[in-house]
């Protein structure tokens, strides 16, 4: 009887600060709001994992990132040796920089296709325009903080990688080649550069990053979940004001989604314990050699998550017009919710216009990707060429073809039957 | 003493919203640009990448000598009245030979590229991947092919330029060398790095 007598009061005075807390902070009113009272639609399938996931790797990617910057030198002098001594010296440094490394490609993978289940299933589509604008935005930050990440370990990629790129605002006209000097704050890429492009990485982008983030699960929980179906919940409520189809995130989808990270982490271990450098994909064979500036390496191609654009770059034989293509690239995904005239949301229930061209936009995309890391032969840059065409014809005549494409009714309800 | 809504002077308080917005954008603005300027490279940044001076007094018609600028290799060659007429008679062999593509100042437009006839600087990096040309005066080596007139050769992936440094057509190289901004303080002084309007 005494025993129960405890608990009782333990259990009371826990209860009791946590209601001191409430009244204080909303901790409460965010936990139902964000997790426990979030009705999400019960149909998710396997593309709502990568969401999720992103989430996962983004903390991975800043735990990892903060005991990295403990260690690293961001000098010219000693960058290149105080990576090598984070490798040899520091205990389980070398884990913790592989986990970072591979951590890198591993956010593009699970963005791109966090990216993609929206081009399936119409996410961008009204009134989820904001969802997919920060979602952008969230992937224009992800590339600025990889590519001055890349610098840090000045290797030979590192510096010819960054030299290109920054080169790149050279080809502005007017204003490019004072643009250029402005970002790098010296003549050429030098230890000025590298001092503020890790300022960029530790602080400014992550920051960014992180708002991004917020703003994302914020415009997404205002408006709801769409679902594989493309449905709305919300227009079928019960006489609770729930939706039918809907169930709370947290416990249906927390579960759902730890099993997902289970997943995720056993490909992730595998990479960072057996091929870290992914066979030269993840971290470029030139990078384990010292940043020397009279030397270029043979071949310079940045990592794979950027060749698409970098093949489109070099498929405009005109520096300006490669590049402005290269940025028009971006501006169409930008632009998707306002090209897609289509009666539907989901690819289920589209015609096969639309099942052809999304199709023909994912190939030519990794085509692109594999094309920006082969040596521009002509044969590679007209391939580029062709892939470049179809990457943009995806979108520009999407007005068209979404509109013209024969279109399936689309239920009331969501379904789990399909097809 | 509460103010009803009657009471408000809307176009009072909608002028001094604007304007204590419009005050507050211009510090802003301005407080921003100090920000933005320590974005630009630093006196010391400046003084490293500076321009080098260059006694040419000492250099001999034929001879090459070797700089540093801004971390690059500048090269000053004397080149002498038969190395200038090689230059013609290579004009159809050349990938560029008005040198159109903008790898020089416009005061280096010319087919000897280069404000003396005489004196010619480059910046001795391969155009094709960064590697450093050699010189090769040397007419008809064993190496280079009976037709070789002198110039530089690309050891990395053989890229042949000639006397003023013009690309030969069809190789890996696909513009001529880099002439930096120079100019000639008198006449033993060359100044790499300066475009000296005054």
């Amino acid at each position: 009887m005494a025993q129960v007598g405890v608990i009782d009061r333990l259990s009371q005075s826990l209860k009791s600060i946590g209601y001191w807390v409430d009244v204080r902070f909303p901790i409460g009113k965010m936990w139902r709001e964000h997790m426990a009272e979030y009705y999400a639609p019960k149909n998710f399938n396997f593309w709502y994992y990568f969401g999720s996931l992103a989430l996962v790797v983004l903390v991975l990617q800043i735990v990892t990132g903060i005991f990295l910057t403990m260690n690293y030198k961001p000098s010219a002098a000693d960058a290149f040796a105080s990576v090598e001594y984070i490798m040899r010296d520091v205990p389980w440094g070398w884990l913790i920089r592989y986990m970072h490394a591979v951590g890198a490609s591993f956010f593009f993978i699970t963005v791109y296709l966090h990216m993609f289940r929206g081009l399936m299933y119409g996410s961008y589509r009204r009134p989820r325009e904001l969802v997919w604008i920060l979602g952008m935005f969230i992937y224009l930050a992800l590339m600025a903080e990889a590519f001055m990440g890349y610098l840090l370990p000045w290797g030979q990629m590192s510096y010819w990688g960054a030299q290109v790129i920054v080169s790149l605002f050279g080809a502005i006209p007017v204003i490019g080649d004072g643009l250029s000097e402005w970002i790098r704050g010296d003549y050429y890429i030098s230890d000025i550069t590298l001092n503020r492009f890790f300022s960029f990485h530790v602080i400014a982008v992550p920051l960014i990053l992180l708002a991004l983030v917020v703003m994302h699960i914020l415009a997404l929980h205002e408006v709801g979940s769409l679902n594989p179906d493309g449905v709305e919940i919300k227009k079928k409520k019960g006489p609770d004001g729930i939706p039918l189809d809907g169930i709370p995130f947290h416990p249906y989808y927390t579960v759902k989604d730890i099993v997902g990270v289970a997943v995720f982490a056993m490909a992730f271990c595998a990479i960072v314990f057996f091929a870290p450098e992914f066979f030269g994909m993840f971290l470029e064979h030139a990078n384990f050699e010292p940043a020397d500036p009279l030397k270029t390496p043979d071949h310079i191609a940045p990592v794979w998550y950027f060749t698409p654009f970098y093949a489109i770059l070099r498929a405009i034989p005109n520096k300006l017009g490669g590049v402005v293509l290269m940025g028009m690239a971006i501006v169409m995904l930008f632009l998707l919710p306002w090209l897609d005239r289509s009666p539907v949301r989901s690819i289920r229930y589209k015609g096969l216009i639309f099942k052809i061209a999304l199709t023909i936009f994912a190939i030519s995309f990794v085509m692109l990707g594999y094309l920006g890391l082969q040596p521009a032969t002509p044969t590679f840059v007209m391939f580029a060429r062709v892939c470049t065409f179809l990457y943009f014809g995806f979108f520009i005549f999407m007005p068209f073809y979404s509109r013209w494409d024969k279109t399936k009714p689309v239920p009331d309800r969501v379904t789990f039957h399909h097809e | 003493m509460s103010v009803t809504s009657d009471d408000l002077d809307h176009g009072r308080r909608h002028f001094l919203t604007l304007a204590t917005s419009l005050a507050g954008g211009v510090g802003v603005v301005a407080t921003a640009i100090p920000f933005l300027s320590s974005f630009r490279p630093s006196a010391r940044a400046r003084a490293l990448g500076a321009p080098v001076e260059v006694d040419i007094s000492k250099l001999e018609p034929g001879a090459l000598i070797k700089v540093e600028w801004r971390g690059q290799p500048v090269y000053v060659l004397s080149r002498t009245e038969e190395a200038l007429a090689t230059l013609a008679t290579l004009e159809a062999t050349v990938r560029d030979p008005l040198s159109e593509q903008a790898q020089q100042p416009g005061y280096a437009q010319n087919q000897h590229r280069s404000m003396r006839p005489e004196i010619f600087v480059m910046i001795g990096v391969c155009t094709h991947l960064g590697c450093a040309p050699a010189f090769r005066p040397d007419v008809a080596p064993v190496d280079l092919g009976p037709d070789w007139l002198g110039g530089f050769f690309c050891p990395c992936h053989g890229s042949k330029f000639d006397l003023a440094g013009r690309v030969y057509d069809g190789m890996p190289a696909q513009l001529n060398l880099t002439v930096p901004p120079h100019r000639f303080l008198n006449d033993s002084t060359l100044l790499i790095g300066d475009e000296g309007l005054g």
